[in-house]
């Protein structure tokens, strides 16, 4: 495995990943990597590559281009050795609904040849608290239930590195947070995860995280890496009513993106100097203050789908 | 592109555990229950009467025990009815043969003393066997040899005394099946139709059935291999296609007469093989088809000629050169000859392999085809 330098082995290093469904091209140039152990938040709207890059990343679709590693073997032609350590937990729920949980468990076992397989099976039910519903049918779970038993299922073989497809999706928000406790602990244990969300608070949980759009990578690093890389000066708009003021703001020189952030606004911009004077003019007759902050992730995520926007919509 | 390559890295635990997940989610599906049990008593009910037709050029071998000008005129106007087209002539030993491998369909004994009998006006016998196992494909033929005698030996034909009666008397066998029942011809043809409609319908929905689901995603990205995951898949199948085979044959038996003059054994031998072409069929449209209604379009795009083409309709002799050539290449037409062959006329080993090397072929065909069109990737 290379070793980047100054950090851990990478456990997923490709470049120049390309994919194309008919002429549409769905995944450009991209270029990840990821650390040992690291949680890395892979985000980005809707259709934007994300699922089809995680399958090329565990071999169930063929790059149209671009080499790299995942575990240290070749993407390209070793994606059935991958197979075998990597747990690859779909966007849909994708075990079998007229199966039961135990059949589930017990059927994933063999595919992946466990030796003791009614150990495993048992201890995964066990740690699930699922063993009293162990011949319920899969397909009545709830929502919450399902994911878990996903997740189960992708661990039972004991895998190096996690994929998670967008796990929290439909899930509420008490399963969300058991769910990324139970991220972190297997990242404690040496597991390395890839999880992708548009979930913002989530993608603060990760160590690192890349956001993609329109299939293109449009940064990565840690949260405060992807901030600072947007160069972005924050001001927030305090007061009442300012529901109206979003247009206004916007078209004041200097702004880049208003968003509204919890019960404030904030207006952010490249050149902090003429949005300061903008701002200064716009508030002088009105009620409402503002304040120099530092700019959030979910203002450089705003700026990003922005640019990208820009950028793909001729 | 990752394809299938090879058998490599086959792991037993692992089929076994694709084909025990197949059994449980059978067992759980009602619907796939009752066509196994549906279909079999639907298609008793409405094929137990037959559908006419008229097939003409008939494979016929003369035995000619006494050859003289009035046998050789009456070959002549069988030839000219155009029914009947003459083979060759042969012995009678060479002639039962030919019967029971169906190469003919009719053998025309004329007996020693023919030619002095006629002439005497003594209305010699002429015997007609005739292969009864479709007695749609001979009742036209055997009406025009009635007719036959009295025009070919005319009163005024000069040789001959004026005879007291009709010139010659027409005796016809028919072989197999006496009575010229048509149940005979239908009920072990339904065999072939049941298993290939079922069964290849039923493989073709199992692969794309978990694609539409989305658990193909799941399975995929498992060790499992491909050579695993089809026959695997296949194993439940075969059971399923036994026990129709056994609810058919006892339906055969006790409501519709049909003899089984052959042996049990050898006939489920043919029937396996015959239910592994149709299963291995149906596992390779599975993972042609992109969903559930492509694979059922290829069934039925299968399944027609299989029913038009194969002899089961129609009297396969009856058909045009095109349609004979196309249903030989189906594994139908080869499985109604030996099943007819085996209950009717009691066919063993050494007279069933001209018609098991095609359906082995197909086998060999679809099985290359399933594996090269696998797709081991969601491409
Ligand atoms: N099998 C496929 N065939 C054709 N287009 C596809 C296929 N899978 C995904 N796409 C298209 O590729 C784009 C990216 O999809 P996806 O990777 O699922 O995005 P995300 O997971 O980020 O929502 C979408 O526009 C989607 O419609
Ligand atoms: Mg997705």
């Amino acid at each position: 495995m290379k070793i980047e330098k100054g950090g851990a082995p990478l456990v997923i290093d490709v470049a120049g990943i390309n994919k194309h469904f008919g002429d549409k091209h769905v995944v450009k140039d991209l270029s990840l990597q990821v650390r040992r152990g690291e949680i890395f938040g892979f985000l980005g709207p809707n259709g934007s590559g994300k699922t089809t890059s995680i399958r090329m990343l565990c071999g169930l679709l063929t790059p149209d281009s671009g080499s790299g590693s995942c575990l240290g073997l070749d993407v390209l032609t070793q994606s059935s050795q991958i197979k075998r350590q990597v747990g690859y937990m779909t966007q849909k729920f994708s075990l079998w609904d007229d199966l039961t949980i135990g059949e589930n468990l017990d059927f994933v076992a063999r595919m992946f040849g466990m030796k003791k397989r009614r150990v495993v099976v048992d201890r995964a039910l066990d740690e699930l608290g699922l063993t009293g519903r162990r011949d319920q049918l899969a397909g009545t779970l709830s929502g919450g239930w399902k994911q878990r038993l996903a997740l189960a299922s992708c661990l039972l073989h004991e895998p190096q590195l996690l994929l998670l497809d967008e796990p929290t999706a439909g899930v509420d928000p008490k399963a969300r947070r058991d769910f990324w406790e139970e991220i972190h602990r297997l990242s404690a244990a040496g597991i390395t995860v890839l999880v992708s969300t548009h979930y913002m608070d989530e993608a603060e949980r990760c160590h690192r995280l890349a956001y993609i759009a329109y299939g293109t990578l449009m940064a990565s690093g840690t949260a405060a890496e992807v901030v600072a890389g947007q160069r972005l000066q924050t001001w927030e708009i305090a007061g009442a009513d300012l529901q109206g003021l979003g247009q206004a703001l916007r078209a004041l020189p200097g702004a880049d993106l208003v968003a509204s952030f919890g019960a404030t606004l904030h207006v952010c911009g490249r050149d902090g100097a003429a949005l300061e004077a903008s701002l200064t003019d716009f508030l002088s007759d009105r009620p409402l203050t503002m304040s120099r902050v530092a700019p959030s992730l979910e203002d450089a995520f705003i700026d990003l789908m922005q640019g990208s926007q820009d950028q793909f919509k001729e | 592109m990752k394809r299938f390559s090879g058998f490599s890295g086959f792991s037993f635990s692992r089929w076994l555990g694709i084909m025990l997940k197949e059994f449980i989610q059978l067992k759980r599906d009602r619907l796939t229950f009752g066509m196994i049990v549906g279909i079999p008593i639907i298609q008793l009910l409405l094929f137990g009467f037959a559908i006419n037709s008229d097939p003409k050029q008939l494979p016929t071998a003369v035995v000619m025990a006494d050859p003289g000008p009035f046998a050789r005129a009456y070959v002549a106007a069988m030839q000219n009815s155009d029914y009947f087209r003459i083979v060759g002539s042969v012995d009678e030993r060479q002639a039962d043969d030919l019967l029971d491998r169906s190469e003919v369909q009719f053998v025309v004994t004329f007996a020693p003393g023919f030619h002095r009998d006629l002439v005497r006006g003594k209305s010699p016998v002429l015997l007609v066997e005739a292969d009864a196992t479709d007695p749609m494909a001979t009742s036209g033929a055997i009406a025009v040899l009635n007719h036959l005698g009295a025009e070919v030996f005319a009163p005024d034909l000069p040789g001959l005394e004026r005879p007291t009666a009709a010139p010659l008397e027409l005796r016809v066998h028919r072989r197999y099946n006496p009575e010229g029942l048509t149940a005979y011809h239908i009920v072990p043809g339904l065999l072939g139709v049941i298993l290939t409609l079922t069964l290849v319908l039923m493989t073709g929905l199992a692969m794309t059935r978990e694609r539409e689901r989305g658990t193909f995603e799941n399975l995929l990205a498992t060790p499992a291999t491909p050579v695993e995951v089809m026959t695997g898949k296949i194993v439940p199948y075969i059971l399923i296609g036994l026990i129709q085979v056994t609810l058919i044959l006892a339906a055969a038996r006790w409501i519709f007469d049909v003899p089984m003059h052959g042996s049990l054994l050898l006939l489920y031998a043919v029937v396996l093989l015959f239910i592994c072409a149709n299963l291995l069929l149906g596992i390779t449209f599975s993972s042609i088809a992109r969903n559930q209604l492509q694979a059922m379009q290829m069934t039925f795009f299968f399944f027609l000629p299989s029913m038009l083409l194969s002899g089961f309709m129609f009297p396969f002799r009856g058909m045009p050169q095109w349609a004979q050539m196309v249903g030989n290449a189906l594994p139908l037409t080869h499985f109604l000859v030996l099943v007819r062959g085996i209950m009717l006329k009691g066919n063993g080993i050494e007279q069933l392999w001209d018609h098991s090397w095609p359906i082995m072929l197909f086998i060999a065909a679809v099985l290359a085809i399933g594996l090269k069109t696998f797709r081991k990737t969601l491409d």
